[in-house]
């Protein structure tokens, strides 16, 4: 933990997170975000030419859609709804009441609004997909990237509660979606290597939550079905997971009613980048000035 | 115990087709039970037959088949009686 601290307090010395009061909440200076932005000019250098269909979606996602994805049953502790008050004048002067005597809670009569923080970048994407119709037998595949919450409260600076995901998701075939994750984890591992970043693959499971919970991680990892890239950010002995290839067999396609052309369910896989955590790790490895970075790594980001 | 079973099947199974149609030694995932419904299975089981299911039981494995889930909740007993 101390290890961990120190490294989140050298982060704010060098103004490259700012401190806001909340572990795991921080802002980030431009030289961290040119950081990001050269990784993501990385993506895009070997992704590109795959022809994803790129969407943007914001960090909040209907509630309606996050509700039917079966969240809750998984990761209960981790999600974020947003609450507004919905109430008329004397609501409010009860309210601002409270507030200033600041014995009772004040936001126990927010009311649920429409929208929920989004878990990961390719919640959204399901739904949107599943409304256009039948996908191609060729398959499809979706670049996305969003501010994705998670309730995590940590020190660590490489476990934010507000971090960005970059994602690319493809349907299809098993066949042509297990091919899709083989590659990517391919090409992470060299893209890492390109930035001199220390890398391991290993086998991997989802926080489910709960004793049932254990079940669903025994599950997924018996099935091979969610791989990390790790690197060490904090500890060398518990390296921190800065890409997931994840395979969800038919789960989202039946899910979701994403059909192929020939009515078969689609299987779908998605592969993540957490670009705070590659920014960290890159920090961390090579030192908080980018200037003083292996020429190299520069190249490979700026050249 | 093959009854009790077929009948937390049939409850929280979430299958498609009915229980009294699937055999004993049927694949219960081809027949449609999904991962999160065999977590119902299993927690129902446990309630039902006063047992908790040890880790290394909690896989696919001892869910793949009402002969398996008969078989686990028998080890699972006896490995009781002889504690």
């Amino acid at each position: 933990m101390d290890m961990q601290t120190s490294f989140l307090d050298r982060l704010f010395d060098a103004g490259l997170l700012i401190d806001t009061g909340v572990d795991g909440l921080y802002g980030r200076s431009g030289q961290f975000e040119d950081v990001i932005a050269a990784f993501e000019r990385l993506i895009d250098k070997v992704g590109g030419g795959d022809g994803a269909e790129a969407m943007r979606f914001p960090p909040g996602m209907n509630r309606d859609f996050f509700e039917q994805s079966g969240y809750m049953k998984s990761f209960p502790q981790l999600a974020g709804t947003v609450h507004s008050f919905c109430g008329g004048e004397l609501d409010h002067m009860s309210l601002l009441k409270c507030m200033e005597v600041g014995e009772e809670d004040w936001t126990k009569d927010q009311k649920a609004t429409d929208i929920v923080l989004t878990p990961a970048a390719c919640y959204p994407l399901y739904p949107t997909v599943a409304r256009r119709g039948k996908i191609s037998a060729k398959g499809a595949l979706y670049d996305l990237q969003s501010y994705c919450f998670r309730h995590e409260p940590s020190k660590d600076p490489a476990r934010q509660q507000l971090f960005r995901m970059r994602e690319y998701v493809c349907m299809g075939t098993e066949q042509h979606v297990t091919e899709f994750r083989q590659s990517w984890m391919d090409r992470g591992v060299e893209m890492m290597k390109a930035v001199g970043l220390d890398v391991t693959i290993d086998v991997a499971n989802d926080p489910f939550f709960g004793r049932a919970g254990k079940m669903m991680v025994n599950n997924q990892r018996d099935q091979n079905l969610k791989f990390e890239l790790l690197i060490p950010i904090t500890s060398a002995s518990n390296p921190t997971a800065c890409m997931s290839f994840n395979y969800h067999q038919d789960s989202f396609g039946t899910k979701w009613g994403l059909n192929l052309e020939d009515g078969s369910v689609a299987h779908t896989a998605c592969v993540g980048f957490g670009l705070e955590r590659i920014a960290l790790a890159l920090f961390h490895t090579h030192g908080l000035d980018v200037k003083e970075w292996p020429e190299h790594v520069r190249n490979t980001l700026w050249g | 115990m093959n009854e009790t079973i077929r009948e937390l099947l049939g409850r929280v199974g979430g299958l498609p087709v009915p229980v009294a149609d699937i055999a004993d030694e049927a694949d219960l995932y081809a027949a449609g039970l999904s991962s999160f419904a065999s977590v119902q299975v299993m927690l129902a089981i446990e309630e039902a037959f006063d047992i908790e299911f040890p880790d290394n039981l909690l896989n696919r494995k001892s869910f793949a088949s009402i002969k398996a889930i008969e078989e686990t909740v028998a080890q699972i007993i006896k490995s009781r009686e002889a504690a």
